[in-house]
């Protein structure tokens, strides 16, 4: 059995050794510190949590910046409670939003404030508005966008710091903006950020970068909101679970002290 | 085992029940005393560990089938609530998630501990062709789950793999269609397979218990695969063996648990969590990792199969590629009856140990290929080797495998078995070779 | 290899040991079944937990009602937490003849005053406390039964202008939901 093991590890690495080859063609991004170690690399920081800070610049920069046009379907505002928000700051933030409810019993749609329980307003009616008014294609949901995207918060990093001037000969189609991150390099979405195109609360300089960042830690968030109680019961369970198997272990030898 | 004699215990409410349905006697016949090999090694736990994921698998499933709403216009949303807003629903549906590949870990690892050990080999080819059944019940049931969270692979998943019917000849369009409910994957099909995906695990549990049923008509194989001889080549199962696979299904969940809440997106696909969506089909849809070496077999099959000289087509290239993927699986029902050898442990048959390696490189590989896109290649140094020929290379050994395994047991010298278990002639020192030769054990 | 195909079993190998201290054994034993067993009893409660009201539902579990529209004697339904809740806008009368009962008479004895935070409004779950019906009364056409509350058509309960069982096979009145007068003239419930 000890030959066979080393035989079938030899065989993995060879195919580990070879697949770089092939995987060297997708795009790799600059990995970034996350506290939150990241949502979907595995194994990256176990004790990891969100930085608190960072959420709420980011949240910044969602509803000042990429909200005109990007919808957080699945998220509500009673949601943020978690970014460190109390409850009357909540409450003012729904209401900042106009949401149609109804039909009442008249049977008209009406206009009225958020409340907390409301999910995200989207920028658009619905998809085909959305798309109607981004030239044919509508701005993806981004609600789990870190998710649902290879790379994760880097790649957004990465997008949303990647606008530059198409090289040379290098053909733009009208309407296209140049990304060195974005697959194919061609991108609908204008460069969406720029230095100083928000003003923090508490004094952090706003460049491109930091508004980059930031932002990517808030859609991590968004997409993974039980992180920190994920991380938590892990420590947890994990504990409990090599306790036993050390029980476990010792019974075992105790069982079998006399077969041996 | 309802016919014999009841055993008496001291607890007398445990002894009233028995002596009217004798289920006590039944466990203390079946996993108290039950006769098992002394030399069982760490391989001998997957099948209680696959039990336990079977069983965490189907509670943790009842209750995401309490939240989860099978409508296309809903799916989606309806596990991001659970994931989001269910108290603990994010536990529950990565346990699920993970809990399906880790399920497929141990049943893998158990299907090859089979092959390696040679369990499959009177007197238990049934036993073995029971497992099959399983398995295949295993891939229809998480072909079927995958598709419930109507993610972009989800639905062009079963988009694929649906279309595979569709090479019958013939019939295949109206079988499709059958399968669809209509005239693409839509409501109806998410509705059906959300039946038949709560269903199936209940037939899997059935099967399971005729695996065991079958199991304890034969007793269990071993690392020898010498049988027991005697009480001395044996141990009662209990707690010899309770407390062995206790120990060794916590070290696996323990591993599990790691990916549950430090990995849980480790074996997902970022595309599943972009909403199905009919008009888009992602630039590569690959299937789940389980599946990825009978996806590179379909895709190996990139050729007609023709009559020499006629060029009259026998078989499209189409229908060939399925045919060699449930191929592939079928073949497993014929192998008792393949393998021509008497000796049953791999430890004794040096020429199928080569093979069985062989089998297992071409397993990763076409695991490795099933997930790369149809133009892939591999660069070494200048050199550019087409993926698709690494996977028809490792096609051809998967199938050469099997095939040769008739004339590997004429051809093949096996080394001097064991007398018992309780004797191994082999123990003692490494140099196995050397040992005397006893006269081989003939079957 | 087929002569063998079955081998007797022996006894529980507990009883032979040979090694090791029998009372550390027991201790291991024991040790390893109490912490798989509480292990095990620990995990069921996530899932337990799962099938109880999710955060989203939380979330909707509180209700604002505007009370400025509804006159005096009539009644509105509104929808909280799934239920029906009955708020009438009480005329002097109803208010009168629900302070005037004799609370020792009562099934279930309340006083008015404890059931009604402004003596005009009523705010009552309306869901029969017998067996979870809903009770006739809302509209003035319906009918309200003797004392002039609500009316149960299901097992003939009937509730008083304060929401208290009078008659028939409800043990306990009307609940009085959690709620509070944010401004005089609108409500929160829950």
């Amino acid at each position: 059995m000890r030959r066979l093991r080393s035989l079938i590890l030899a065989g993995l690495v060879a195919v580990a050794a070879a697949a770089p080859a092939v995987a060297s063609e997708e795009m790799e991004y600059p990995k970034n510190e996350w506290s939150h170690g990241g949502v979907t690399r595995g194994f990256s920081n176990i004790f990891g949590t969100f930085d608190r800070k960072a959420l709420q610049r980011g949240f910044q920069v969602y509803k000042e910046v990429c909200s005109a046009c990007h919808s957080m379907n699945l998220l509500s505002y009673r949601n943020l409670g978690a970014l460190g928000y109390n409850e009357a700051e909540i409450t003012a933030i729904a209401a900042g939003y106009d949401m149609t409810d109804g039909p009442n019993d008249e049977g008209e749609m009406f206009t009225r404030k958020g409340v907390p329980a409301d999910h995200f307003k989207a920028p658009f009616a619905n998809e085909k508005a959305a798309a109607a008014a981004n030239g044919g294609k509508a701005p993806p949901d981004l609600s789990l966008i870190v998710k649902a995207r290879k790379g994760g918060e880097d790649y957004l990093v990465a997008l949303l710091t990647g606008f530059e001037e198409a090289p040379a000969g290098f053909a733009l189609p009208s309407g296209g903006n140049y990304n060195k991150a974005f697959a194919g390099h061609v991108i609908a979405m204008p460069p969406p950020l720029s230095d100083g195109g928000v003003t923090f609360a508490d004094g952090t300089k706003a460049t491109v970068e930091q508004q980059a960042k930031d932002v990517a830690t808030f859609l991590a968030w968004a997409a993974e909101p039980n992180l920190e109680a994920r991380h938590q019961m892990g420590l947890k369970v994990m504990i409990f679970l090599l306790v036993l198997a050390g029980i476990l272990y010792a019974a075992k030898r105790a069982v079998w002290a006399d077969q041996h | 085992m309802a016919h014999g004699p009841s055993s008496s215990f001291k607890n007398p409410v445990v002894n009233w029940l028995d002596q009217r349905l004798p289920i006590f006697t039944m466990i203390q016949k079946e996993y108290g005393v039950f006769p098992t090999p002394r030399n069982f090694n760490y391989f001998w736990n997957f099948g209680a560990i696959a039990m336990i994921m079977l069983v965490t698998m189907i509670v943790s499933g009842i209750v995401l089938a309490m939240h989860y709403t099978p409508n296309t216009n809903l799916a989606f949303n309806s596990v991001e609530r659970i994931m989001r807003d269910v108290n603990f629903g994010w536990l529950i549906r990565y346990i699920h998630m993970n809990g399906a590949s880790f399920f497929f870990i141990a049943v893998y690892i158990h299907i090859f501990r089979g092959l390696y050990y040679g369990s499959y080999k009177k007197p238990r080819e049934l036993l073995w062709m029971i497992g099959v059944v399983i398995f295949l019940l295993m891939m229809a049931t998480a072909f079927m789950g995958y598709v419930l969270p109507w993610g972009q692979m989800s639905f062009w998943g079963a988009t694929v793999i649906t279309n595979l019917f569709s090479a019958l000849p013939l019939v295949g369009q109206d079988i499709v269609t059958l399968l669809w409910g209509g005239f693409s994957v839509d409501n109806p099909t998410l509705n059906r397979f959300f039946a038949l995906h709560y269903l199936l695990p209940f037939v899997i549990t059935a099967v399971v218990f005729l695996h065991v049923a079958a199991l304890h008509v034969t007793g269990s194989n071993n690392p020898y695969g010498v049988e027991p001889k005697g009480p001395q080549d044996t141990l009662p199962f209990h707690p010899y063996y309770t407390v062995k696979d206790s120990f060794g299904t916590v070290v696996y969940l323990a591993i599990f648990a790691a990916f549950v809440f430090y990995a849980p997106n480790f074996f997902g696909e970022a595309d599943n969590y972009i909403p199905a969506n009919p008009m888009v089909t992602p630039p590569h849809i690959v299937p789940e990792w389980y599946f990825l070496p009978y996806y590179a077999i379909l895709k190996s099959v990139t050729f007609d199969i023709t009559i020499p000289f006629t060029g009259l087509k026998l078989i499209e290239a189409k229908l060939g590629g399925v045919i060699a993927m449930f191929g592939s699986i079928a073949i497993l029902f014929i192998l008792p009856w393949l393998d021509t050898s008497p000796v049953r442990s791999a430890r004794f048959r040096p020429l199928f140990k080569k093979g069985i390696f062989a089998f297992l490189v071409a397993f990763f590989l076409l695991m490795y290929v099933g997930a790369q896109t149809a133009d892939a290649a591999w660069h070494l140094g200048g050199l550019e080797i087409p993926l698709v020929y690494v996977g028809q290379l490792a096609t051809l050994v998967y199938f050469g495998f099997f095939l040769s395994l008739p004339f590997i047991g004429l051809i093949e010298k096996p080394l001097p078995l064991p007398a018992s278990i309780a004797k191994p002639v082999l123990g003692g020192g490494a140099s196995a070779a050397a040992g005397a030769a006893k006269p081989m054990e003939k079957a | 290899m087929a002569d063998t195909t079955q081998t007797a079993g022996h006894g529980p190998g507990s009883g032979s040991h040979s090694g090791g201290d029998p009372s550390r054994r027991d201790f291991i034993y024991l040790a390893a079944a109490a912490t798989g067993a509480v292990g095990a009893a620990v995990t069921v409660w996530p899932f337990i937990d799962s099938l109880n009201p999710a955060a989203d539902t939380l979330a909707l579990a509180s209700t604002d009602v505007d009370l400025a529209p509804v006159q005096v004697g009539q009644s509105i339904t509104v929808t909280w937490r799934g239920k029906p809740v009955f708020i009438r806008h009480r005329t002097a009368e109803e208010i009168k003849s629900a302070a005037d009962v004799n609370v020792g008479e009562l099934r279930d004895p309340q006083t008015d005053a404890s059931r009604a935070k402004k003596p005009e409004w009523l705010v009552v779950v309306g869901i029969c406390t017998h067996l979870g019906c809903i009770p006739l009364g809302q509209k003035n056409s319906d009918p309200r039964g003797e004392y002039g509350g609500w009316f149960c058509p299901c097992h003939g309960s009937v509730y008083d202008t304060s929401g208290r069982i009078r008659k028939g096979p409800a043990p306990r009145n009307l609940e009085v939901p959690s709620y509070a007068f944010k401004t005089d003239t609108s409500i929160r419930i829950g």
